[in-house]
């Protein structure tokens, strides 16, 4: 992290029109913001994106309705096929919450804002689950941490990390500044991670996923990690954990595991033919202490599992539908499961919501406990299975955090109080 | 801290305030309370500062891409730090700036500085932010009273 001089940015023709309003005046302010960032980053020049997701709809208080109703009025609209994560409410159902109905007019305010200007009401932070799967190589502008390092690392797509507020520039003049992960250069591992003795058993279970993801972003912060000496092959969900968890304790956007991810054939090719810079080793206490660090608080009540984030997939709700089987939570434990719109259709369509509304369980799309304030007081302590959860909810919420497997959250909504399975954690 | 340090001009601008320093990046979002400018992410070790109007001396952001409403909004409500100064450039920041003089008129100087400079800058000393990416020790409002042997 250096600091670099600042190189001349060449501009295209067509760069310039946009910057001097040809497009009328939203144009120009998304351009305006697309060239200021990319002299601050030293860009060369921009290129072209193809795809966008954007997390700026998402309400965060007057300035980011300002922005929004600003581009939108005046008449800025998107250039390429966008997506939209998470809103600031469930759009149908918020009044079920302890949602102020000033919050929700305004983030309902901003979601129409960008809806004006032409992206997809997807509402989610997994798109890639349903609606955007990016392909490999294809230059995109996301946003949203999680899915960046998805599409990054899992699907072999080309993008920053790009911040709320810039996803939307993006999306609107479809350019960015050619730097950092659009480029080869900059695609290759930075560090190494390597497994130790951890047990296959613990290697094969969901649980060790974004336990393994908390520790990596602690220790590689913001460069790219390879992951070495898995025993197992993860799944999509397992990667989705991952990354989430990386780019939550670190800033993670790209992560390689050599033979699993599509830009790491091999540790060489991984590295591109260079060196590790750092190299880290994690043993199964150390796996156990990210572990423990993950939860916050911990009390005997529990009032609230919740599950998904990011959002839930159809193959999770597959997991949860036999979970649950045959059980009841008990009468103090609110159980909740959030998803998007698309996924949520598909499981009900596959009957797999039945056996969650028997067992007591609730289903929130569009949003979730952090992006929405749903809460209501009465609720203080929480388990979860998700690392993003874990991590964000004490400052967010100020709100205590369990963390433990699918099937811990499970059992623990019905006894009542936090359970755990420790004999996966033993060697 | 020398008497004058110099860091590389992000977003231009002037200001004067304490240096708040941290060597740890930061998540504004769930880190930064931006209705009252105190820092809130539990993990952190400026947990329960208050930032606003304070020279935030920070590595630079972390985690969520939302960092950058959170900051706008600060700037909006004017909780926002008086200054920003990040070892390197950090994005995220920046742009929270950029948007708010583009929607504003306004913001607040972000200078981005190396190793060794960020590592010479003392936490809770009075400094003046020049647009010209000087940093010097205020002439008042100092903690500790021999200024021209805080090297």
């Amino acid at each position: 992290m250096d600091v670099q001089p600042v190189a001349e940015l060449a501009l295209t023709v067509s760069d310039r029109a946009l910057l001097a309003g040809d497009r009328g005046e939203g144009v120009r302010l998304a351009m305006a913001i697309v060239v200021k960032m990319a002299k601050v980053q030293g860009a060369a020049g921009l290129l072209d994106i193809t795809a966008a997701h954007i997390d700026s709809a998402l309400f965060m208080g007057d300035a980011t309705l300002d922005f929004a109703e600003r581009l939108a009025d005046h008449g800025a609209t998107v250039v390429v096929p966008t997506t939209l994560n998470v809103s600031g409410v469930e759009e149908q159902r918020w009044r079920e919450w302890a949602v102020p109905a000033d919050w929700a007019n305004k983030a309902q305010r901003q979601m129409r804002a960008y809806e004006k200007m032409g992206c997809r009401p997807t509402w989610t932070c997994a798109p890639y689950q349903t609606e955007a799967r990016p392909a490999f190589g294809q230059q995109i502008a996301w946003g949203e941490s999680s899915a960046i390092v998805f599409a990054n690392s899992v699907l072999g797509a080309r993008t920053e990390r790009y911040p709320d507020l810039l996803d939307i520039c993006a999306a609107i003049t479809g350019r960015v500044p050619a730097i950092g992960l659009h480029l080869d250069e900059h695609r290759r591992g930075q560090d190494l991670v390597v497994l130790r003795d951890v047990p296959a058993t613990l290697q094969a279970s969901d649980v060790f996923y974004p336990v393994l993801g908390h520790r990596i972003g602690q220790l590689v912060e913001d460069r790219v990690p390879v992951i070495e000496g898995l025993a197992h092959h993860p799944s999509e969900d397992q990667l989705k954990a991952l990354g989430a968890a990386m780019a939550s304790s670190g800033a993670v956007a790209l992560f390689h595991i050599a033979g699993v991810t599509p830009e790491a054939p091999t540790r060489e090719a991984a590295f591109g033919g260079g060196a590790p810079g750092r190299v880290f080793e994690i043993d199964l206490s150390n796996v156990r202490d990210a572990r423990d660090d993950l939860a916050s608080g911990v009390s005997d009540t529990l009032h609230m599992v919740v599950l998904g984030s990011p959002h839930f997939s159809l193959d999770e709700f597959r997991q949860l539908s036999s979970l649950v089987q045959e059980r009841t939570r008990h009468p103090n434990v609110r159980f909740l499961v959030t998803t998007s719109r698309a996924v949520a259709a598909i499981a009900r369509e596959a009957g797999l919501l039945d056996p969650l509304q028997a067992f007591g369980g609730e289903l929130m799309v569009d949003t979730c406990i952090l992006t929405s304030p749903v809460l209501p007081d009465s609720i203080r302590s929480l388990m979860t299975n998700s690392a993003k959860f874990a991590y964000y909810t004490p400052g967010l919420l100020n709100r205590s955090m369990a963390f433990g497997s699918l099937s811990d959250c499970v059992a623990s909504a019905e006894a009542g109080r936090v359970v755990r399975d420790e004999t996966l954690w033993q060697p | 801290m020398a008497a004058v340090i110099v860091g590389a001009v992000v977003v231009g601008g002037q200001a004067e305030g304490r240096t708040l320093v941290t060597h740890e990046a930061l998540s504004f979002w769930g880190g930064y309370d931006a209705a009252d400018g105190t820092i809130i992410d539990h993990r952190h070790p400026l947990h329960g500062e208050r930032a606003a109007d304070r020279v935030l001396v920070l590595p630079g952001s972390r985690g969520s891409s939302t960092t950058s409403a959170v900051l706008l909004e600060a700037l909006r409500n004017h909780t926002a730090p008086a200054a920003i100064v990040t070892l390197g450039v950090d994005t995220f920041i920046a742009l929270s700036v950029v948007v708010a003089q583009e929607m504003y008129g306004e913001g607040i100087p972000v200078l981005a500085v190396d190793r060794d400079v960020f590592a010479s800058i003392p936490n809770d000393v009075t400094v003046v932010v020049r647009s010209n990416g000087r940093i010097t020790l205020a002439d008042r409002g100092r903690k500790g009273n021999t200024p021209n042997r805080m090297e």
